[in-house]
């Protein structure tokens, strides 16, 4: 089947589940460990992880097919994509800030740190390898944001439990333990591939 | 070359328009407009720009809180959490370094804070009391005073010198006593590669100009008719000389003040001339220096401080004290004035750390 004949809806279900970012593709690694110590926090990060995303997939697309495409500077992408990511994280940043101080605080350096979050721009990057259209795009970035999301916070679930009752051992503390959870995670959700699979 | 100036117009294109979606963003989110902040019901109001710190805002109207100060208003941030006990948190204590100002607000601020004032001075005279001690007096400007309670110290800034390029600020005591309030005096040990005594040992001369910030702390004299035991180290003189002045000052005859200072050998003395003289005309008082590591003939009295204290005191349980010196020192003197009987809330200090 042609990828353009894919319902959005499709795209969107599968960037959670089959093509998650993150447990697929092991994108945006560094904040996924350092956050998901605590839920709350995670479900923050996700949250900002899916608002950034949504609006960049969309705007990324527009950048690359309406001005990238037509002046032949499709190897400018990277630099695009990044300048693009930048300044929605800083209007975010400002949203944020102003509706939660609380979320802000609790996000800290997180909330700036999206800027060079894998995830974003390898979603902005996926979008133009894959030729999404626009509307698969818009479905693309809520459904990379959405399963980033998805991932921390069940990683920040189980590490919360971790920390009350089970016993590490020294050697497996702290990022080394998230990674073997994230590991397991990551082949339960190959179980999703029959349902759905894009490429 | 067409490609390249193709390249850099596009950028620069995207740069601008994302610049100005961020302008527009700014304007309506980080714009919080004027906020009017009430000290005290009513007792001063100051209209300051929104978003910055309740501390910095206060700040810029020449309010200066040491560091804690009540604010009220939106939930409790979970930076301020640590530093606040069960019934400040119920009683809307905030931190001002936390709460942002977003609107009109109400405070109270302790009344003694609102004498906190920066002064413009001027260098009246820079004397050499021991080889790493100097004593400083700032003369303030014209029919300007300041109101401070003997035993509190005012923030001293450096301007920029040699390397470093930003005005820095460090804590020193008031050496001086609060009746002479038209200057202060402040007593300044060189700390090697120091930010502040570097710039006051080999940069500051008399009749520069210096910016103080203060008075500030809570270590002074108490109102109770106990004796006193004051315990002082290498600067740690200063509060105590004023604290002691402020005494005679104020007419306190009735209680007894022994002020013990430890120097490690006789070149590290000063101002003992001025407190043998209050020595004679003030029964109450009495001077203890004592030398660590001086064996030589001297008048004074020998060994580490702590063991010079404690040979003089049998039972210390209605004393009370005040240290002020090396946090090591302190501690030192804390355990043994505790295990003269002494009561820990009887016990006063400063740490110069």
């Amino acid at each position: 089947m042609d990828i353009q004949n894919v319902h959005p809806f499709v795209i969107f279900f599968a960037a959670i589940t089959t093509n998650n970012i993150l447990l697929t593709n092991f994108l945006g690694m560094c904040s996924f460990l350092a956050v998901s110590k605590d839920l709350k926090s995670s479900l923050g990060l996700g949250a900002a992880v899916i608002f950034v995303s949504t609006f960049t997939a969309p705007i990324n697309w527009l950048v690359y097919h309406k001005l990238l495409v037509p002046y032949e500077l499709e190897y400018l992408q990277y630099i695009a994509f990044i300048i693009v990511i930048a300044a929605f994280t800083q209007i975010i940043e400002m949203v944020v800030e102003r509706v939660s101080t609380l979320l802000y605080l609790t996000l800290g350096i997180f909330l700036p740190l999206i800027t060079v979050n894998c995830a974003i721009l390898g979603c902005a990057l996926f979008l133009v390898i894959r030729q999404y259209t626009f509307m698969q795009s818009i479905a693309y970035g809520l459904g990379a944001g959405t399963g980033w999301a998805l991932a921390i916070a069940a990683l920040a679930g189980i590490r919360t439990r971790m920390e009350k009752k089970s016993k590490v051992i020294p050697e497996l503390e702290g990022a080394g333990i998230a990674l073997v959870i994230t590991g397991i995670i990551a082949m339960a959700f190959i179980g999703f591939s029959g349902i759905v699979r894009i490429n | 070359m067409t490609p390249i100036i193709t390249a850099v117009l596009v950028l620069s294109a995207l740069s601008g328009i994302l610049t100005l979606l961020l302008l527009v963003a700014e304007f309506f989110f980080a714009n919080y407009g004027e906020c009017t902040i009430d000290v005290n019901k009513g007792d001063k109001t100051f209209k300051v720009e929104g978003g910055a710190s309740l501390l910095t805002s206060l700040a810029s109207q020449k309010l200066f809180l040491p560091s804690g100060c009540g604010g009220r208003g939106g939930p409790l941030l979970p930076t301020e959490t640590p530093y606040l006990n069960d019934e400040e948190q119920k009683s809307d204590v905030r931190l001002s370094c936390q709460v942002k100002v977003r609107g009109d607000i109400k405070i109270e601020v302790p009344e003694e804070l609102l004498s906190i004032k920066e002064f413009e001075t001027v260098i009246e005279s820079i004397t050499d009391y021991t080889h790493d001690i100097k004593g400083l007096r700032f003369r303030l400007p014209e029919g300007e005073t300041i109101k401070f309670r003997a035993g509190q110290f005012a923030n001293l800034f450096s301007k920029p010198y040699d390397d470093v390029k930003e005005e820095t600020s460090r804590a020193y005591s008031i050496s001086s006593a609060p009746s002479d309030n038209k200057a202060i005096e402040l007593v300044v040990r060189y700390v090697p590669n120091g930010m502040v005594t570097t710039y006051v040992f080999k940069h500051l001369k008399q009749g520069d100009k210096a910016r103080l910030i203060g008075p500030f702390g809570e270590f002074f004299l108490r109102d109770t008719s106990r004796e006193i035991v004051c315990i002082a180290g290498g600067s740690g003189l200063a509060p105590i000389r004023s604290i002691i002045l402020d005494m005679i000052d104020r007419g306190i005859s009735n209680r007894k003040a022994t002020f013990f200072f430890g120097a490690v050998s006789q070149r590290d003395l000063y101002y003992v001339e001025e407190f043998k003289v209050i020595e004679k005309e003030h029964p109450w008082f009495r001077f203890v220096p004592a030398l660590s590591k001086d064996d030589s003939d001297h008048p004074y009295e020998k060994g580490i401080i702590t063991e010079v204290v404690a040979r003089n005191y049998g039972d210390m349980t209605e004393l009370e004290a005040y240290l002020c010196g090396s946090p090591g020192m302190i501690d030192a003197c804390c355990k043994v004035l505790a295990s003269k009987g002494m009561p820990a809330d009887r016990i006063y200090y400063d740490k110069f750390s």
